[in-house]
């Protein structure tokens, strides 16, 4: 080292100028942090491809075959699986390849639709309890209470003997009665919760609208865990269309769901186990996928554990 | 905490009151009246006896003065569909066999799924944690009676270990309260281990480690004393799951239970048993919440005190 | 002899999914009997991962204590005890206080329970004498009403309250050291002076050495016979109480010490701002961790780390400005006043 570089390497620069900090790990935003760690968790990206697989099939699945779901074809009763039926046939002797996807439609859509409908009721519902506060969240809460104090499959097989016609109306109705009021104690809670927070006071006292806080604040805040309770309730409400269907009070032949189907294969089990087997796996790969996923979205959203 | 059960009670008795005013009020409401259209093939002396008999030559509302009259004394009105057998028969012949089946189940289910809780939630990443959890995904994806034919074709059909259906002898439980209590063994274990995960990330639990107390004493007395705590608070929809499960698995195990029997009214219509039991069973679970609320106030200390000062 | 913890290059790093976290970088100081020693530093500087790797309170994994590390106590190899003699060893010889006395307590058992606890544990007493010594103990620690209080469960007391029975249960059995990791951050200023008194009394009465532990020089002139200041895992100054406050010698110990504000106050205005963050501790630190922030900062800083000055028998620094070719600054006007 000669003296000139040991001069420049002692002249003071200060910091000013330093740029230091801009070597930091880059800045990312909520969803794309999330997103990262979606990916990376295993469990729930395999959970979405099979998840993925399951609804393609029941869009394509029932035209793959050359029989309609309500087609019997008398001289081919209780055959096991083979080439031509590749899942077997039923004691009417219909295609339970077709039947399984046409099944798999009326289950995923009434998860997912009972979820959304829930969901937005019991939004709404918290989020006003929760904005309001006072003597409003005081009645509504207390409603929500003598709701979820009254056993949720009662509610939903009286509801389901009162509505005289079946199918996928009725039992989305029945489900939907009852289903929304998790999510709405859920969002109220977190909104509480956001309301005392520095942020949302702090817009408050600048008299930024209410309207504004809402759809600023409070909503992206809740998302997150919003998101996650559907995922958990679209299983729960599959679960639930089963037995109702398995109890007889669910959608009728010859239209089917997974529950149906099941119920239909129980009188048989001890010859033809086959017819069982199949819509039993897809309510468990179903139910199994959304738990993972649901499980990895939280994970991934909870902003608690974000670093 | 006397007064937090009394007003308790009080909410209890509202809850139930405008259950059973909506109950009736939704079956008196289904179109063609059930009970009018089923006497309308009867000859006309016998059909007044009837018409005189279920009220239904009043009015609704003097109808629902009469039925909650009934109610009050015990009466739940009698089937439709076999005349001169009344509901409460009906409840005090078949709840004491679903009540056996029903608390069998939610004992093992809470006590087997707590401990592999406990167990996957201390030994986490290494194969208990992989084994429990492996078993309470099962639990959880697989509707109850779905487990319930695996059973019956497993242990009874191929290898005859259990007796396939029917009630009896304590063996016939087996099956039964497992395919009940797999799914709440499944839930507790889930919930179980991230409490304990939760409890053990505790800063008092750092305070106990500094105290140098043994193992047993830190495991025991602060993480299993608090991590359960919580677990008590998902005893009601535990509960409600078991009624549930109850009416698909006593089906398919015919078991002469009460839920067997609120299937077959329900497939039958028999709405005045339909009525009955829904009063019962919601009686039951608002009874049961109660009871879980109360167990809960006597474990958490934190509790205890700020529902007698909130008041 | 009076050396009763010497801790030599004790590295602490964390292996988070992000990558590893080198949340203590070789760090070196000694504790004598009766002696209060204090570590200073902001946040997330590693106060508190030094603090509990005493005890070996961090949890492996994620936490990995370096090889080459090495604490001892009485001239015994903590990181060597086997898991019997570390148990016998937290509580009995060391004892600590957490930041946070409304989580450090457990909810679901009664305050003497608590303090009982290690009584039973490392005295061998039964339930009843254990108790008895815990009414002491909270009759030490001011706390009125023992007797009855013995019976109480945590979120009965307030937060000033809970931060005595903390203290009480660190010192129930008369632990040769105490670690106070912010025991004062938590409360009100009132309650922060009180609590701190009731430390400083105890600490002669029983002839405790401690180790605070906190985020603000202010609390520590009175308490502390030497401070050592901490940034970014590693400790830039060491001094004593004196030396730190008239003669310190980094610009980081000069950024703390204006940002004290009954010592300076009517230079309040001319705080020495620190602006910036802590640098990355996932990032590999080659210069030294403060260049970011130094208005000193020179070429060489971010290149090399600096290597340590030993002033004085007591007061060592490690800061390029001590370097003799370095050019002589002038520390910054408010500190050159005698207080
Ligand atoms: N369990 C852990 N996992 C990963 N990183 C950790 C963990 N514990 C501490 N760290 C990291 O170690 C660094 C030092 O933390 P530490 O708690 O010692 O800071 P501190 O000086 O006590 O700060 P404060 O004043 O906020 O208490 C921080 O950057 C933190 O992110
Ligand atoms: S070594 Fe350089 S950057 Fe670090 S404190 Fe000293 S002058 Fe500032
Ligand atoms: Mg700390």
């Amino acid at each position: 080292m000669t003296e000139a570089t040991i001069d420049e390497k002692f002249k003071i620069i200060g910091c000013e100028d330093s740029d230091s900090e801009k070597i930091a790990r880059p800045t990312m935003t909520y969803w794309q942090d999330a997103w990262r760690r979606l990916k990376s968790n295993r469990a729930a990206m395999i959970s979405i491809v099979i998840l993925a697989i399951l609804i393609i099939m029941t869009i394509i699945g029932p035209h793959l075959t050359p029989y309609s779901h309500e087609e019997m074809i008398a001289e081919e009763r209780n055959m096991g699986p083979s080439t031509k039926h590749w899942f077997g046939t039923d004691e009417l002797g219909r295609d339970i390849f077709t039947r399984v996807w046409k099944g798999g439609r009326v289950s995923i859509l009434i998860g997912v639709i009972g979820a959304l409908v829930a969901s937005v009721v019991g939004c709404i519902y918290g989020g006003i309890a929760a904005y309001f506060g006072g003597i409003v969240d005081d009645i509504m809460m207390r409603i929500v209470e003598i709701l979820v104090s009254i056993p949720y499959l009662i509610v939903v097989i009286l509801i389901s003997v009162l509505t005289k016609s079946k199918g996928m109306g009725s039992v989305l109705l029945a489900l939907c009665i009852t289903g929304w009021c998790g999510t709405a104690r859920l969002v109220r809670g977190q909104i509480l919760q956001l309301k005392k927070k520095e942020f949302v006071m702090a817009a408050k006292a600048l008299g930024v609208s209410s309207w504004k806080i809402i759809t600023k604040h409070l909503i992206p805040n809740t998302l997150g865990i919003i998101i996650v309770s559907i995922t958990f309730d679209i299983p729960g409400f599959i679960f639930s269309e089963a037995f109702l269907s398995y109890i007889g009070l669910g959608v009728q032949s010859p239209d089917t769901s997974w529950g149906a189907m099941a119920s239909a294969a129980q009188n048989n089990l001890l010859f033809y186990p086959y017819q069982l087997f199949f819509p039993a796996l897809m309510i468990a790969l179903t139910m199994l996928t959304f738990s993972l996923l649901g499980d990895g979205l939280r994970d991934a959203l909870d902003p608690r554990l974000r670093q | 905490m006397l007064k937090y059960i009394l007003k308790r009670v009080l909410y209890m008795v509202l809850t139930l009151w405008i259950v059973i005013t909506i109950t009736f009020f939704l079956i008196h409401a289904i179109p063609g009246n059930p009970l009018a259209s089923l006497a309308r093939n009867l000859p006309p002396q016998v059909r007044a006896n009837y018409y005189a008999k279920y009220g239904l030559d009043k009015s609704v509302p003097q109808q629902y003065v009469m039925f909650l009259k009934n109610l009050f004394h015990g009466d739940l009105g009698e089937s439709l569909k076999f005349p001169g057998r009344s509901v409460t028969d009906i409840i005090s012949e078949h709840a004491p066999i679903s009540a056996r089946l029903g608390i069998q189940a939610i004992l093992i289910g809470v006590i087997v799924g707590i401990v592999l809780g406990i167990i996957a939630g201390f030994k986490r990443n290494r194969w208990p944690d992989h084994l429990v959890m492996f078993v309470a995904i099962l639990g959880v994806c697989l509707p109850s009676f779905v487990l319930a034919a695996l059973l019956q074709y497993i242990l009874s059909v191929k290898i005859e270990l259990f007796p396939t259906a029917g009630w009896g002898t304590g063996k016939y439980t087996v099956l039964p309260t497992i395919a009940l209590c797999f799914g709440s063994i499944a839930t507790y274990a889930r919930y179980m281990r991230s409490s304990v995960l939760d409890v053990i990330n505790q800063d008092y639990i750092l305070t106990a480690k500094a105290k140098g107390i043994s193992n047993f004493s830190l495991i025991w007395k602060h993480v299993i004393r608090n991590a359960i705590i919580p677990a008590i608070t998902i005893l009601p929809p535990q509960i409600a799951g078991i009624f549930g499960g109850s009416f698909v698995i006593e089906s398919i195990f015919a078991i002469p239970g009460l839920g067997s029997n609120l299937v077959d009214a329900v497939n039958n219509r028999d709405y005045t048993v339909i009525m009955g039991l829904t009063i019962f069973y919601c009686a039951l679970y608002i009874i049961s919440l109660l009871v879980v609320d109360i167990l809960y106030g006597v474990v958490d200390p934190r509790v205890r005190v700020s529902e007698d000062t909130t008041e | 002899m009076n050396r009763i913890l010497e801790v030599k290059n004790l590295a602490v790093s964390f292996h988070t999914y992000a990558g590893e976290v080198k949340a203590v970088r070789g760090v070196n100081f000694y504790l004598d009997r009766g002696e209060a020693l204090a570590l200073v530093g902001e946040s997330g500087c590693g106060k508190t991962v030094t603090a509990k790797s005493l005890m070996r309170l961090n949890p492996i994994p994620p936490a990995e204590i370096k090889e080459g590390s090495s604490i001892k106590y009485n001239g015994k190899e903590v990181l060597d005890m086997s898991k019997e003699e570390i148990r016998a060893f937290r509580g009995a010889e060391v004892g600590m206080i957490f930041q946070d006395p409304m989580t450090s307590l457990n909810p679901t058992m009664k305050i003497g329970d608590q303090i009982a606890e290690s009584l039973i544990t490392h005295m061998n007493l039964n339930k009843k004498d254990a108790l008895d010594k815990a009414v002491q103990m909270l009759e030490r620690v001011d706390i009125p009403k023992p007797e009855e209080r013995i019976n109480s469960y945590p979120h009965e007391f307030s937060g000033g309250m809970r931060q005595r029975v903390m203290i009480a249960i660190a010192l129930a059995c008369n632990p040769r050291i105490l670690i106070a990791d912010e025991p004062t951050t938590a409360l009100d200023v009132t309650i922060q002076a009180q609590v701190l008194e009731l430390l400083k009394e105890l600490q002669s009465e029983m002839n405790t050495s401690i180790i605070l532990v906190t985020h603000d020089l202010g609390v520590v002139a009175n308490f502390a016979d030497r401070i050592h200041v901490m940034y970014a895992g590693k400790i830039v100054e060491k001094g004593t109480t004196r030396e730190i406050f008239y003669e310190g010698e980094h610009p980081y110990t000069w950024a703390l010490l204006s940002s004290v504000p009954d010592l300076y106050e009517e230079n309040r205005k001319k705080l020495y701002s620190l602006a910036g963050t802590p640098p990355d501790l996932l990032l590999p630190l080659d210069g030294c961790p403060f260049a970011s922030r130094c208005r000193y900062c020179m070429q060489i800083c971010k290149e090399k780390m600096p290597p340590k000055t030993e002033l004085s028998e007591s007061h060592s620094v490690s800061c390029w400005l001590k370097h003799p070719s370095a050019p002589k600054v002038e520390k910054p006007h408010i500190l050159r006043r005698d207080v």
